[in-house]
């Protein structure tokens, strides 16, 4: 399997992932959404991720859950810059015969993990991911994206509150904080993952390094979040 | 049923290494007893009062190869959770086994939250579901065998309530009971409705089928025996759940369709599965007036 710290062979960086974006309109409303997540999944796929376009259902690969599939801009682009899409599927974004929806559909996109949009969804399938990966006895990964205001569904909870408790040290959620949940988090988003037993680091949702290296940070066998906070929306 | 789902289940953890149980707190205590949850780490988990957690944890272990069973009383596995099902397996196109306890009023005397006659018609509105509604424990194993190397969704619905012997067709067609004379109506009878529907209509002219698996709905053998376009449904969970699949297989015709099953109206009552029932009109006396009335009001030809 390549590294995806290699270059990918469509030449295209994180310069092009505002052009790739414009390609896709229609969905303004979710331009906040989209545009939040965009420096995390671009270290993600460009430095982190052990993942081959060539092969995107390789067993050995570590696997990205984007379970806040609103504002899925940015992840096409990404997808797109990185190889698994064409960059000429871009322009028909959620029209009827495209396969990229206003939400990600993992049956349509290669390398789409769990088709998303129904907020909630995502940890609970990642942290199922992560204990099988680890009664395989499997290195391979879990990386699980978040919203802030995705992170008020229960059904994020009660897979917060396991993971910690089945010691699932392969799996990583990251939550986008641009402050969307109308009631706030006291104490902090991080703290409701910490008193559950997983390690937490808060990063600057903007700053490539300081994501990357809150993305590779040991942690054991504990599950591990990162907090990456931008511009609110 | 319960018994043999936690016995068969435990021998099936141990012979395939793909297998996996999810609990949600319920069934725990039967499965230590069993020394599986031991002999099988990381393929035997329990996510406690978590039920939706229960089906996208199961829906993950899928997306890794497995074969989850995921386990709970039938309102909290099916209907909390039903979102989760519809998509954490559905749309994300894999498969699991669900399989509930708790069966409509077998935990009548917990009241309407323990209660679970919605389950079948939940479940029947996703695509390619196979429901399983057993009559009796031999037919329990041998859905749950099956169930294991089949890639489709698979719904396994254990009851208090049996019947006396099984009927294992190899298959999840309709089996035929009786067969009436040429102008008979046909009856199908679901799961452990067979004994009480046998008995209701032991003197009147009827063909007798019984479906322990109501989806997909055998048509073909329903179609295969019928000797007039009339057809009774006598469900053991909520009216009417089974009644398009009939109407569509009889569109072409004119037909009279009976669905017997538990009403829509909320009966506040605690009791008995077999009070609840009757109070539904599903007791001997209840089918046999029902099916009575409904050959008499035949249209003359």
């Amino acid at each position: 399997m390549a590294n995806a710290t290699s270059s990918s062979n469509t030449g295209l960086g994180y310069e092009d992932l505002p052009r790739l974006m414009t390609l896709m309109t229609g969905d303004e409303k979710h331009s906040f959404s989209a545009t939040s997540t965009l420096d995390v999944l671009w270290v993600l796929y460009s430095q982190v991720l052990n993942i081959d376009p060539d092969h995107p259902d390789d067993p050995a690969r570590d696997r990205f859950l984007l379970s806040k599939g609103h504002g899925p801009m940015a992840y096409y682009a990404v997808l797109a810059a990185r190889g698994f899409i064409p960059v000429d599927a871009l322009p028909t974004f959620a029209q009827y015969d495209s396969i990229l929806g206003k939400h990600p559909d993992s049956i349509l996109v290669p390398g789409v993990e769990i088709g998303s949009g129904s907020l909630g969804h995502g940890l609970p399938i990642a942290t199922g991911m992560a204990n099988g990966l680890k009664a395989r006895g499997s290195d391979s990964q879990v990386f699980c994206l978040v919203g802030d205001a995705e992170s008020d569904e229960g059904s994020g909870f009660e897979a917060i509150a396991m993971a910690a408790r089945l010691k699932l040290g392969g799996l990583t959620a990251i939550v986008i904080d641009n402050k969307s949940d109308q009631n706030g988090w006291p104490g902090g988003i991080s703290s409701r993952f910490a008193v559950e037993g997983w390690s937490t680091s808060d990063v600057d949702g903007r700053d490539h390094g300081a994501i990357h290296e809150a993305l590779v940070t040991p942690h054991s066998d504990r599950p591990h979040v990162v907090v990456a906070s931008v511009e609110s929306k | 049923m319960r018994e043999r789902f936690t016995a068969v289940t435990a021998e099936l953890l141990d012979s395939d290494p793909n297998v996996a149980l999810v609990l949600a707190d319920i069934g725990v205590a039967q499965f230590r007893d069993t020394g599986v949850i031991d002999r099988s780490p990381g393929r035997v988990v329990n996510v406690g009062i978590r039920e939706q957690l229960l089906i996208g944890f199961a829906a993950g272990m899928a997306k890794e190869g497995f074969k989850p069973i995921a386990h709970s009383y039938a309102p909290f596995l099916v209907e909390r959770p039903w979102e989760q099902i519809r998509l954490d397996f559905g749309h994300q196109g894999v498969s699991g086994i669900l399989v509930s306890i708790g069966a409509t009023y077998d935990e009548a005397d917990w009241g309407r939250t323990h209660q679970a006659p919605e389950d079948v018609q939940l479940l029947a509105m996703l695509p390619d579901w196979r429901i399983h509604v057993p009559g009796h424990p031999d037919e329990v194993e041998a859905q749950l065998r099956a169930a294991v190397t089949d890639d489709a969704n698979v719904y396994i619905r254990l009851s208090t309530q049996t019947n006396e012997s099984a009927y294992l067709t190899g298959g999840p067609g309709f089996s035929t009971i009786r067969t009436g004379s040429g102008d008979a109506p046909t009856v199908v009878a679901v799961g452990p409705m067979l004994d009480v529907v046998t008995r209701a209509t032991a003197d009147l002219d009827v063909t007798l089928l019984y479906a322990n698996t109501i989806r997909p709905f055998d048509s073909e053998t329903l179609r295969a025996v019928m000797q007039v376009p009339e057809v009774v449904l006598v469900e053991p969970y909520l009216e009417g759940t089974s009644t398009a699949e009939v109407s569509g297989l009889l569109q072409a015709v004119p037909h009279r369709v009976l669905s017997l099953g538990t009403s829509r109206k909320e009966n506040r009552h605690y009791g008995t599965p077999s009070e609840h029932f009757a109070a539904h009109g599903l007791d001997e006396s209840g089918i046999r007036n029902s099916i009575t009335e409904f050959t008499a009001q035949r249209i003359p030809a």
